[in-house]
């Protein structure tokens, strides 16, 4: 099974014939291709506990494939967004997103013009900047872990349920500010989540994972233009490809008990 | 923190009105069964005895106090320093931690003659226990601090490649602080305990005449209300030093997020 869109211009990146088992008797996934092209934003959906995380760990070359390998052409430059915002508490928000510019080294003049862009794209007051991260509500740690994330001006942003512990309405919020960042950046971006209709509005394409390994992967075009806006969530065909992501998710589950 | 002046009346209030209760009972008793001086002197005796022999008490506190501060910097640095060496690896954990407890178990009046016999009797000797005995503390917790990081903070340091000393400069040892102070507190009342104890060995042959030295001498000599006073003054000692390591930590941790939050309510039972 190779997915690759109709558009697509060039592989951002890909998994070829990837095998990943933590051991003989745990094996997480079997022969997966997944191609993701250049600029486009993909979501990862599957039943709790397929590999999805593992996916992107493996994207993020903090994992290594038993068998197959990661396709990363270019070699680009990658960033992770976790489920929790793993913010250091003892550093400040501005130190905080510094923080992978430190790493690599580099220099201070540098990061901190490229620190005050990062807190521009998510729209951080200044007043802000000096709090440390317990002083911060749960969407603003969130904003501070993606600012933390845009910061090396990725070429290829990951994703791993970033917005799952938020109310809905602070969900929908993030989900559109991520799609403007997205638009504007040209960012790739592969995303992982369990809310169906998060997935329909993020992506260009979404893909429904199975819920053992060696399981059929299948997929979800979602052609609606961009820039998207909030009102796409009202529209009938919008629900349209919601039901037909979940009912893939259901036969994906079925797999597993048949 | 509960500080205002309210409060702090109906925090001390118990704890003081106990105090005059057993004070009071003390001294009538004393009186009432007629007890020798020698054998339980009543608390206007010991009034007495830190009245007279002032300057003493506070020369030993202060020789003391020196001491237990000099015994407990040493094993702040040493602690750090082997907590750093455990956190490198696991094999060096596993190989020298059951030493590590041997250090905290094996009892120092064991090896305190040793130490006498090895370094004399004067202050590097008193320091040296001092160290052994608030030593663990600082180990146990630190490398605890250093070690138990959440997997998650880990790979997002290895994403950007940093090296082994950029995860120990900016990720474990700034994690490792509130756990720090934490172990820093306890091994703070353990370091007063460790100097008497090291001065006590040390004993007549000494020069250095620290709390130790009084309680010896004061109890061989019968001289049980300035034995007394002696007590007060290693426990006042002891209060001193704990309250200002706490209150070092607190400060340090108000701006250390959330990490420091839990480690801060370890001593208040309320």
């Amino acid at each position: 099974m190779n997915f690759t869109p109709a558009t697509a211009t060039r592989t951002a990146l890909a998994l070829r014939q990837v095998n990943l088992a933590f051991d003989p008797d745990h094996r997480v996934l079997e022969r997966v291709d997944l191609d993701v092209a250049d600029g486009e934003f993909v979501t990862l959906v599957g039943p709790s506990g397929c590999g999805k995380s593992t996916v992107l760990r493996l994207m993020a070359g903090l994992l290594q494939p038993t068998a197959g390998w990661v396709e990363l052409p270019g070699d680009p430059r990658i960033a992770l967004v976790f489920q929790e915002p793993n913010l250091l508490p003892w550093r400040t928000v501005r130190e905080n997103i510094g923080l992978p510019l430190e790493l690599l080294g580099v220099d201070s003049g540098e990061t901190e013009r490229r620190v005050s862009e990062s807190l521009e794209l998510i729209g951080f007051g200044t007043p802000d900047v000096q709090k440390r991260p317990r002083e911060l509500s749960g969407g603003m740690r969130m904003r501070v872990s993606l600012a933390r994330a845009l910061v090396t001006e990725p070429d290829v942003l990951l994703l791993d349920e970033p917005f799952a512990a938020l109310d809905d309405l602070l969900r929908e919020q993030l989900n559109e500010e991520l799609l403007a960042i997205h638009r504007e950046r040209g960012t790739t971006a592969l995303f992982v989540t369990h809310n169906v209709s998060e997935a329909v509005f993020l992506s260009d394409r979404v893909v429904v994972m199975p819920a053992v390994a060696g399981g059929t992967f299948s997929e979800v075009a979602v052609d609606f233009p961009r820039p998207r806006t909030a009102s796409l969530r009202a529209e009938a065909e919008f629900a349209g490809l919601a039901g037909e992501v979940s009912a893939r998710l259901r036969r994906g589950g079925q797999e597993e008990s048949s | 923190m509960n500080s205002s002046p309210g409060n702090m009346l109906s925090r001390w209030w118990p704890p003081l009105g106990l105090l005059l209760v057993v004070l009071a009972v003390w001294q009538a008793s004393v009186w009432w069964f007629d007890w020798p001086p020698f054998l339980m002197p009543a608390p206007s005796d010991v009034a007495r005895a830190v009245a007279d022999d002032g300057d003493r008490l506070l020369a030993a506190s202060l020789r003391t106090g020196v001491t237990a501060l000099a015994g407990f910097t040493a094993s702040l640095v040493a602690g750090v320093l082997i907590a750093v060496v455990f956190s490198q690896s696991r094999l060096v954990r596993q190989s020298c931690y059951p030493y590590a407890i041997f250090l905290q178990t094996v009892p120092i009046i064991a090896i305190a003659p040793l130490i006498i016999t090895w370094f004399g009797t004067g202050f590097p000797s008193v320091v040296l226990v001092t160290l052994i005995i608030s030593l663990f503390p600082i180990i146990a917790s630190t490398t605890a601090g250093l070690v138990n990081i959440d997997e998650d903070l880990l790979e997002l340091f290895r994403l950007y490649r940093a090296d082994r000393w950029q995860v120990l400069w900016k990720l474990r040892l700034p994690h490792a602080v509130p756990y720090l102070v934490t172990g820093a507190r306890t091994s703070s009342g353990m370091a007063v305990i460790g100097a008497i104890v090291g001065e006590f060995f040390v004993g007549h042959t000494t020069t250095h005449y620290g709390l130790g030295y009084l309680v010896l001498s004061t109890s061989q000599h019968l001289k049980t209300a300035h034995l007394f006073a002696a007590v007060i003054a290693s426990a006042l000692l002891g209060i001193a030093l704990f309250t200002a390591v706490t209150w070092i930590g607190t400060t340090l941790l108000s701006r250390w997020g959330s990490g420091g939050r839990q480690a801060m309510h370890v001593t208040d039972p309320g």
